[in-house]
């Protein structure tokens, strides 16, 4: 730990909300159908798009319509994922030669890239060709991050609007989220990514000659390609010398660029911005990390442009930046501290102005202690689940911090759209419980909070713990579970527990220890996946329906104001309050148990 | 039901040209114009031979050169073709074997040195492709690659401090040195 450090995480703040405040405007206006001025540069390419697909974006859509568009725009691009995975072997943009992916690790690809996901089961440079990353994936990465903008918009409108039935029209908040939104911030970011060394080419892998060759130990063969045992019956090796390096490549820079600001954070290569071609500089890093938190951050204002009172956005994003500047401190000073294991081995873990110092095994020197742990807190408060440092590796506590913003439901920023309505069906959840205290009727927005409502919010806040807990309980029952784990004890636990948090809130990030490319781990992920994903979309989307529906109510003195610094505090105690109860129990026999016994047994 | 199918059937294909291709095809060529070097794996040359690239480290074990950190791509350190980091748990008894080793490495190549090692120089980087060492990792060899080189301890310094990149804007990242480029620089220095 040291100033520099510090001032990073200071600086990457007041950016952050510093720049949500315009773009919240800007994003405000696209989806009141106006931005004139982009309309002008954009409008051509929008109305090509809505005459290609035969739709009238004006014409206004129930809830039920809007979902059912929705979902089968959904499934359709699962679908396709599906199949140029298993047929890329035979399309073109090829130049590696892969082969189709199996089934299994073809469908969890599928299901995450659709649920906006974009946990990695395979390692992108052996595994996928340009044209699989660009016209599957990416275009996943557009859709699925317009798809979470289009219902935290249609359940706004819902809010907004009284006593009818149309909640908006799907195409126009999906092609207006990714022709005036996502696709020029993308653009503009990869140019940027590519100025730094992130690379964008269609050119073949490439190899270096070593400037000195490398000699390791490798498994004997024999001439069959089986492995050789020696006279004690352990696997023979024998000295190896190889003295080229693949220099891997590809259109990478306009993947990255996207998957960061569209919260999907499923990498071009298998160790996703960690990598020096994903990542390469200081700069780079910082210009990724604000693009997690930038459309999640900017969407509160954009709530509070169109609900008609901007402070309701300002309390929700002044909800969220607390508890992210919280964590972040405590993570970054966890892992300043460094690894008590290592105290004895002679090792200079102690920051200076030479020396990163602290837990540097996962990490990379170019960003060092603060830029990683900064990172790691982000990508899990915002569901987008990249990565530029082992989270595996992190010591148990900072482990513990990635895992619990998972399963806060990722409210705290959350993916784009997605965390903004998770964060809202907390909010009417919280002015619920408060009514209850005072014993009036609750409402939110001057719109009545009964039964229906109630049922809705729950399943919502409910689906994702299921998923996790059930999930995790199934596979430590289960041999195929237990097999996969990489560390002993309570990490490993943790492997599992992290995985099922990370897929059943649609974050993807891993403890990347657990090989969960088999069939268990790809299909039970696979599925929760996709019920973390559409069972929230639909119920959120019958609340906007609800809401669209009912009379106005005129705030009274018995209203609970929601824009101000107690209600802040009511909504933080209730995401809190139900993350904390729900999980607690797990995460003490894996992180907590872990922490106890390495600071416990010196 | 099904009249929003074909719909969506068509949106997905309309938005897979637009984002799935034309993006990238413009990405790349903007790239391809303004950086030519940077969005093609910026690679450097050595008498007219690809020896590197700038971003992606290189295993060295000979005492003539600067060492980079540990990598646990398999099979070899520093494979390009299949990025890794170790993933071994805060607690696991194989990370502090392997740090121990590696210390000892350091210690054997060096035995004259008993300062403690840089914490970077003996854990394995996330990626297993890290070009860079802390500063505090690359004094730490010098004395080291100066007596293998038989150079004094002053010019392999200077080279060093060539090589040194601080924060960004000072204030992003970490001060640190890419061992790659500082050990071509050490081979076209003399012997």
């Amino acid at each position: 730990m040291n100033a520099a450090g510090w001032m990073q995480m200071a600086v990457y703040v007041a950016v952050l909300l510093l720049l949500a405040k315009p773009l919240g405007a800007y994003m405000g206006a696209v989806y009141e159908g106006r931005a004139t001025r982009a309309q002008r540069v954009a409008g051509g390419i929008e109305r090509v798009l809505y005459r290609a697909a035969g739709v009238d974006p004006g014409r206004g859509m129930t809830w039920v319509e809007y979902a059912l568009a929705l979902l089968w725009f959904n499934l359709l691009g699962a679908l396709a994922v599906y199949g140029m995975q298993r047929l890329q072997g035979m399309l073109p943009l090829n130049p590696q030669d892969f082969a189709g992916v199996s089934p299994d690790s073809a469908f969890n690809t599928a299901a995450s890239f659709a649920s906006n996901t974009n946990w990695q089961g395979y390692g992108g440079e052996s595994t996928m060709s340009y044209l699989t990353q660009m016209a599957a994936l990416g275009v996943q990465n557009f859709a699925s991050a317009a798809t979470g903008m289009a219902v935290l918009v249609a359940l706004i409108r819902g809010l907004t609007r009284r006593q009818v039935d149309d909640i908006g029209n799907v195409w126009f908040d999906l092609v207006r989220s990714i022709v005036y939104i996502l696709l020029p911030l993308s653009l503009l970011l990869a140019v940027a990514l590519a100025s730094q060394g992130v690379v964008q080419t269609f050119d073949r892998y490439t190899a270096v000659a070593l400037i000195e060759p490398t000699t390791y130990d490798a498994l004997a063969k024999d001439a069959a390609g089986a492995p050789v045992v020696d006279a004690q019956g352990k696997p023979a090796t024998e000295r190896v010398t190889v003295a080229e390096q693949v220099v891997p490549l590809g259109p990478a820079a306009s993947q990255i660029a996207i998957k960061q600001l569209g919260t999907n954070g499923g990498g071009f290569f298998n160790v996703n911005s960690a990598h020096p071609f994903e990542n390469p500089t200081p700069l780079s890093n910082f210009l990724e990390l604000l693009a997690i938190l930038l459309i999640p951050a900017g969407l509160c204002y954009t709530f509070g442009r169109m609900v008609g009172d901007m402070r309701q956005g300002r309390a929700l994003l002044a909800a969220m930046t607390v508890v992210f500047v919280a964590l972040a401190s405590v993570t970054y000073w966890l892992e300043g501290a460094g690894n008590p294991s290592l105290a004895q081995a002679g090792i200079d873990a102690i920051a200076t102005a030479v020396n990163p110092g602290g837990n540097m095994e996962g990490k990379e020197v170019r960003f060092g202690i603060a830029a990683s742990t900064l990172w790691a807190v982000a990508t899990t408060a915002a569901s987008n689940g990249s990565v530029n440092a082992m989270h595996d590796s992190l010591v148990p506590l900072a482990g513990l911090v990635p895992m619990w913003l998972m399963q806060l439901g990722e409210v705290i920023f959350g993916g784009v759209g997605s965390g903004l309505y998770g964060m809202l069906v907390f909010a009417i959840l919280a002015v619920f419980i408060a009514g209850l205290m005072v014993g009036r009727t609750p409402e939110y927005l001057g719109k009545k909070i009964g039964a229906f409502e109630i049922k809705m919010a729950s399943v919502v806040i409910l689906v994702p713990p299921f998923l996790v807990l059930g999930g995790t309980a199934l596979a430590v029952m289960l041999e195929a579970g237990r097999a996969a784990v990489a560390n002993p004890g309570g990490q490993g636990f943790a492997e599992i527990l992290y995985a099922f948090s990370s897929a059943a809130n649609n974050n993807g990030s891993a403890f990347g220890g657990l090989s969960a490319n088999n069939e268990f781990y790809n299909t039970t992920l696979g599925v929760a996946m996709l019920f973390a994903r559409y069972w929230l979309i639909v119920p959120v989307l019958a609340l906007a329906g609800a809401f669209a529906a009912a009379k106005h109510v005129p705030a009274s003195e018995g209203t609970l104001p929601t824009h101000t610094p107690l209600f802040v505090v009511v909504l933080l105690g209730t995401v809190l309050t139900v993350g904390a109860l729900t999980f607690v129990p797990a995460l003490a026999l894996g992180p907590v148990v872990e922490h106890l016994l390495l600071h416990g047994t010196r | 039901m099904v009249s929003h199918f074909f719909p969506a059937l068509r949106m997905l294909i309309a938005l897979t040209v637009l984002t799935g291709l034309v993006y990238p095809l413009v990405t790349t060529g903007i790239a391809r114009v303004a950086f030519p070097s940077a969005s093609s794996g910026s690679l450097v040359e050595r008498d007219g031979k690809v020896v590197a690239s700038a971003l992606l480290g290189q295993s060295f074990s000979s005492p003539r050169y600067f060492w980079s950190r540990p990598s646990a791509t398999l099979p070899q350190p520093y494979n390009g073709a299949a990025s890794s980091g170790s993933n071994l748990g805060a607690r696991n008894p194989a990370l502090a074997e392997a740090v121990a080793a590696r210390v000892a490495a350091l210690r054997t190549a060096d035995p004259g040195n008993t300062a403690p090692v840089p914490v970077d120089l003996v854990t394995a980087s996330a990626s297993g492709l890290d070009p860079h060492v802390s500063v505090a990792a690359a004094q730490y060899q010098v004395a080291r690659v100066a007596r293998a080189r038989g150079l004094s301890t002053s010019v392999v310094e200077a080279l060093l401090a060539t090589h040194t990149e601080g924060r960004t804007f000072g204030v992003l990242g970490e001060p640190r040195v890419n061992v790659v480029q500082l050990n071509l620089a050490l081979d076209r220095a003399g012997p």
